[in-house]
């Protein structure tokens, strides 16, 4: 017996997004894949060597003093605010110690990271929405050069190698401050400080805090860029782009922090 | 006064065919169809918001007709890939309105920028065409200079400089004179006369700036509702039944 098959009306589901949950998913689209484009124009040649090279300057360089003092500035805090209470328990030698795990494992990232993403996430949405307003990334397609590369690639990779020398930095600075600190109330020597601090650290913990900071970089650099590259026509879109690139950012920075906690409790 | 120039002969370099671009539910350009042949320099005159501009960007590929076919150098140019689109665009050159130089690097960086990237690219020549092209335009002392010292005519000038560094044959000029006082003006219109004559470049070129039609163009087109509305030399535009094309030339 012959199976008699019924056309069945095609029934079609569509669901209601409110705009704003549709603007941001497209914008969450709009991003990722701005991210694999910028990391697929790194691979492939020519290289804006020079460019980049201009970049490391004006991205990390330039940034080292703010980083510097912010550094100081937390380790010389964190250490003041942590005496008195170990103090309670007698554990005082053990300030040294601890104010070196909370720095080099998270507030020493994410601090300098969140520095990062205000100077330098505003900075380049500014400079890229500026250039997108008064014609310039127009002015580099229409003459047959790669705007994209030139810009963002740029941009994107000396962020991405910058933050992590950055931090490294701005930690080193915050034992500094935290040793300052210390010797108000306590002494002890530089050198046994030091030693005292990087007593229980070891690669496991130094390891994930020095990955997600080059994650931190990426996406810092990825949302100045994607925000300036697309920044509508319009003084006013650059204020935006500066504001919106700061905010998302940090918010990235956030993010990607609490996976990455996640994944060190397993995988270290 | 000078003489009205005449109809240029020969092969077609810029053909556009049935050339439609809406935004959204406003269709700016309806039913565009313009042939350009080499050496010519056609002037489009339109009122403002028309979609003039909108031509120049759909034939250098910023914009995207909605329908239609542009053919640049005998190739269909809309659907090319974007290696092969680059290719033609570099024997391009686009004047920007505002000019569009690149202003966090001097005039000499902003000249050398599209040449370094391309692929037969010799550095020993560069100098020598960097100094050539400011020659062209009267303005090798501004060589070093950053784009905000230069006036406005200045930074048109440099402009054209750098679109004349890859050797382009055809130059889309997009409201060259706007924002320049007369005299400026002028020397703008006779710089792009003396480019013309010197390079034998093809050129589109949107104004609004009559005196400078009448001193350049071969032919003009005008546009009006999204089509072209009239199209002829100067003199018979002028002289044309049409009230709406003869009022643009009427206090010219």
């Amino acid at each position: 017996m012959d199976t008699l098959t019924t056309d069945k009306p095609k029934k079609t589901f569509k669901i209601a997004l409110p705009e704003s949950l549709k603007d941001t998913l497209i914008k969450i689209t709009g991003l990722f894949l701005f991210a694999f484009k910028s990391i697929k124009e790194l691979i492939k040649p020519p290289y804006e060597f020079s460019e980049t090279v201009k970049q490391f300057y004006q991205i990390g360089y330039k940034s080292f003093s703010l980083i510097a003092v912010t550094g100081f500035i937390i380790g010389l805090t964190l250490t003041l605010q942590s005496i008195p209470t170990l103090q309670k328990f007698g554990a005082a030698s053990l300030v040294p110690s601890m104010v070196a795990l909370a720095v080099i494992l998270e507030i020493g990232p994410v601090i300098t990271a969140l520095i990062f993403a205000g100077k330098i996430g505003s900075g380049i949405g500014a400079e890229l929405g500026s250039m997108k307003v008064t014609e310039q990334i127009d002015a580099m397609e229409v003459s047959g050069c790669n705007p994209f590369k030139f810009l963002v690639v740029t941009r994107v990779t000396a962020a991405t190698l910058m933050l992590p020398l950055l931090v490294i930095l701005a930690d080193m600075i915050a034992l500094l401050g935290g040793f300052v600190a210390f010797n108000i109330t306590q002494s002890m020597s530089l050198k046994s400080f030091l030693m005292t601090s990087f007593t229980n650290i070891d690669m496991r913990d130094i390891l994930p805090a020095t990955i997600k900071t080059f994650l931190f970089g990426f996406s810092i650099g990825v949302v100045g860029c994607y925000e300036g590259y697309n920044a509508d026509r319009g003084t006013e879109s650059v204020g935006v782009a500066a504001n919106t690139a700061v905010v998302i950012s940090s918010l990235m920075v956030i993010l990607i922090d609490m996976v990455m906690v996640q994944m060190t409790s397993i995988f270290f | 006064m000078s003489e009205e120039k005449p109809e240029k002969t020969g092969e077609i370099i810029l053909k556009i065919t049935d050339l439609k671009k809406s935004f959204g539910s406003l269709t700016v350009l309806k039913d565009i169809n313009v042939e350009i042949k080499k050496g010519e320099t056609v002037v489009l005159l339109g009122k403002s918001g028309t979609g003039k501009s909108v031509i120049l960007q759909c034939i250098i590929g910023l914009l995207l007709p909605t329908s239609g076919t542009i053919e640049v150098f005998d190739t269909e140019f809309i659907n090319l890939p974007e290696a092969e689109k680059n290719l033609i665009r570099r024997r391009i050159g686009f004047l920007f309105q505002s000019g569009a130089l690149y202003d966090s690097m001097t005039v000499r960086q902003n000249l050398e920028f599209p040449v370094r990237r391309q692929p037969d690219f010799k550095n020993e020549d560069l100098s020598e065409k960097v100094n050539e092209v400011l020659e062209n335009v009267s303005l090798a002392d501004a060589i070093d200079k950053m784009p905000s010292e230069l006036s406005g005519g200045m930074k048109k000038r440099i402009s054209l400089a750098r679109t004349l560094m890859l050797d382009p044959e055809i130059i889309l000029y997009d409201e060259p004179t706007t924002g320049l006082d007369p005299v400026t003006s002028n020397e703008i219109s006779h710089l792009i006369l003396e480019m013309q004559e010197k390079l034998n470049v093809t050129s589109l070129i949107v104004t609004h700036d009559i005196p400078c039609a009448k001193l350049v163009a071969n032919r003009i087109l005008v546009l009006k509702d999204g089509t072209i509305a009239a199209e002829g030399s100067y003199e018979e535009l002028k002289n044309s039944d049409d009230e709406f094309v003869r009022g643009f030339f009427e206090f010219s």
